[in-house]
């Protein structure tokens, strides 16, 4: 069966959203009042050995609003499975009322009423009380930071992720792995990992590229309630792919399945009790190394983004998705005895900004590493009316306006932003700052570069990007979502293999097809090329917003999705 | 400018080799080649693991690696290369171990296929598929 619809998910208002919904969810809001720091972050744990697991912060010290996706989809043997289920099916596959707190933290509906209703989630200061209690009743609980921390505001930009080192250190963090850390390029990598660096950088698929040889460590071995736990590390398998290589080159990535076998049995050839792996290879990946290799107990999974409110289970390994942007800590409690782990109990911590009670010292940290950007970033460019996100399969509203802006700014007939999953959310009425912007677009390689393209080649580009989603092999994605377009309309069936998912582009400018053999000026950014040239993102788009005052979306309807 | 195909690969968002149509003659050539190996003989699974990427990091240089224990010798081919040719490896009786790697090029995404003699008489078949990509909007 072919489902064909089409998708508004641009600009809009907060009445369209609260009319459309029919929970009626006000009066349930008052459940709020009831939300307390204690439980929310429960009692004692079971088991014997805690993990604490916080993953793809991307620089987010501050708390802020994160929308969900409301396109999540899933092809092949996925489809209709966590994650990649939202709204309705997401709430009654995990027993959520709607308009409740969890459904707020967890779902798409209703963003903007629930956000005001329930406030902004995350902050680091946050995320320390939270692991300072778990720490009260589990002192020897291991911090597990899955990477894609070091990138994302304005201030890890500016300090070359120094800021966020310095914090994950006073959290106490015991290991990491790295996707987004390699953007800043290897040798500042090896410079923290060797000088400034706490947690263990662990990266069983991280490679020399020329010798093939292993480059940084597989895996720890940490020994807690007289356990030996064994916490492997997998980096993003594709940076080279989709990150521009040219800042790695020495460096070679991959799933590598075979290395991930062998180092699982030598972790229990060394007595492990219990093998953790701290992944960013994104939930379905993971999903399949789970069912490939044996003997990994808990898979705390990165890089897709997902929250999932309870262990997704293949065979005896636990998956555990923690969400992003600091909005979630996971708490995973193992029970373990000699012959291994007997009992896992999770519990995906929210943090809701104005329930949790700020940790005075992190809280001081965090303000002494804005303190040198505060000014800049506090800039007031303009304002939003409507709700700006960016998460979901195709276009976000902040990737519209980041569209809108190439166009204007770089004079352009089509505009490509790439589907990062990263990016704060605002919701309408909120002033948009210099940080704001920079909450979507801080990168180290940002040049807003204006081109020509063949209308056969933008098809091309785009058939490659939705194969790197929508390929029925979890190992043949690369966990971004559908590049953003502007002004280029589209149609695209998930289920058809690459080459024949992308049909009817049409220029939105005169509503006439987009001709293979015509050329096309194209303006986009974070090319991963070496030797792009043009404007830091941020200064388009901060240009942009200066010149409209007030930024207002329309309806985004120009891509038209079939789902199989 | 000129362009070859490989460095197309480098050239703005996109690269024309993700997604070329494998041409005809390269699947024959395949074929060809492995019924010239095998003799016409029927190949099956067994004893051959073949290790490559799912995704190659560099289209020019892509590391493959065969494993192949009891085998007398090991056909490499890239299907969709224009002439698929890659390597035979011959592993004589004294052999320690019968592992052979080497990095080869690939035109575009294409199987990488693998054909071990055994030394019963036996063929050994093993293919996997590498994807060259753009690449560029992993978030």
């Amino acid at each position: 069966m072919i489902a064909r619809r089409h998708f508004l998910q641009a600009g809009l208002a907060a009445s369209a959203l609260v009319g459309a919904s029919g929970f009626g969810q006000w009066a349930r809001l008052a459940a709020q009042q009831s939300l307390t720091q204690e439980d929310l972050i429960g009692g004692p744990g079971s088991g014997t050995v805690s993990l604490v697991h916080i993953t793809d912060i991307h620089a987010q010290t501050q708390p802020i609003y994160f929308r969900e996706p409301e396109i999540n989809l899933g092809v092949g043997a996925v489809n209709g499975k966590p994650p990649h289920i939202t709204g309705d099916a997401f709430r009654s596959a995990f027993g959520i009322e709607a308009g409740s707190a969890r459904d707020y933290a967890l779902t798409h509906d209703d963003f903007v009423s629930l956000a005001k209703a329930y406030g902004r989630m995350g902050g680091l200061d946050r995320i320390a009380t939270v692991v300072k209690a778990i720490k009260g009743d589990r002192p020897e609980a291991l911090v597990l930071d899955g990477g894609d921390t070091w990138q994302g505001s304005l201030p890890a930009l500016r300090t070359q992720g120094a800021d966020m080192v310095r914090l994950f250190n006073a959290l106490g963090t015991d290991a990491m792995t790295a996707h987004w850390e390699f953007t800043l390029g290897s040798e500042r990598v090896r410079d923290i990992v060797e000088g400034e660096l706490d947690p263990a950088f662990l990266g069983a698929n991280i490679f020399d590229a020329e010798w093939d040889e292993p480059a940084f460590e597989p895996m720890q071995m940490f020994e807690r309630g007289g356990h030996q736990i064994a916490v492997i590390g997998q980096a993003f398998p594709y940076m080279p792919i989709a990150n521009p290589g040219w800042m790695f080159p020495e460096l070679s990535f991959g799933i590598r399945q075979e290395r991930m076998a062998e180092v699982v049995q030598s972790a229990r050839d060394q007595g492990a009790a219990a093998v953790v792996l701290l992944s960013h290879n994104g939930f379905d990946v993971d999903r399949k190394l789970a069912a490939d290799i044996p003997g990994i107990d808990v898979i705390l999974t990165g890089h897709t983004h997902d929250a999932i409110p309870e262990p997704v289970m293949v065979g005896k390994t636990a998956l555990i998705a923690s969400g992003s942007h600091g909005k979630f800590v996971s708490r995973v409690d193992l029970d373990l005895d000699g012959s291994g782990v007997k009992g896992i109990e999770h519990r995906l911590i929210p943090i809701f900004s104005d329930v949790i009670a700020p940790d005075p010292e992190m809280a001081a940290l965090v303000e002494e590493t804005r303190a040198p950007f505060a000014e800049e970033m506090s800039e007031v460019l303009g304002e939003t009316s409507s709700l700006l996100y960016r998460r979901g399969n195709f276009n976000g509203t902040w990737d519209d306006l980041i569209c809108n802006a190439l166009i204007s700014e770089r004079e352009a007939d089509i505009a490509l932003s790439p589907g990062f999953r990263w990016g704060a959310s605002l919701i309408p009425g909120q002033q948009i700052t210099r940080e704001d912007v920079f909450n979507v677009t801080a990168m180290s390689y940002p040049e807003a570069y204006r081109t020509e393209m063949t209308g056969e080649f933008l098809h091309t580009v785009m058939e490659d990007v939705a194969d790197n989603l929508f390929n029925p092999d979890p190992y043949y994605q690369q966990g971004g979502d559908m590049v953003r377009v502007g002004g280029l309309g589209y149609r695209i069936d998930i289920s058809k293999p690459q080459g024949a998912r992308i049909s009817e582009m049409t220029l939105l400018r005169t509503g006439a097809p987009i001709d293979p053999a015509t050329s096309y000026v194209v303006a986009g950014w974070a090319s991963v090329n070496e030797g792009t040239e043009g404007p830091p993102i941020w200064e388009v788009v901060e240009s942009h917003i200066r010149r409209l005052g007030t930024v207002s979306l329309e309806p985004n309807d120009s891509v038209d999705v079939v789902t199989g | 400018m000129t362009l070859s195909r490989r460095e197309t690969l480098t050239i703005g968002l996109g690269a024309f080799a993700a997604t070329f149509v494998l041409p005809k003659f390269a699947f024959a050539a395949t074929e060809d080649a492995i019924a010239e190996f095998t003799g016409g003989a029927a190949t099956g699974q067994g004893d051959l693991t073949l290790t490559a990427p799912e995704i190659a990091e560099n289209g020019n240089t892509v590391p493959i690696e065969i494993d192949a224990p009891g085998a007398e010798a090991v056909l490499i081919l890239a299907a969709g290369n224009p002439n698929p040719d890659v390597a035979t490896f011959h592993f004589g009786p004294l052999a320690g171990s019968h592992v052979a790697s080497t990095r080869i090029r690939l035109a575009g995404t294409q199987d990488v296929v693998a054909v071990a003699k055994m030394s019963d008489g036996s063929f050994v078949e093993a293919r996997q598929e590498v994807k060259v990509t753009i690449g560029g909007c992993g978030g």
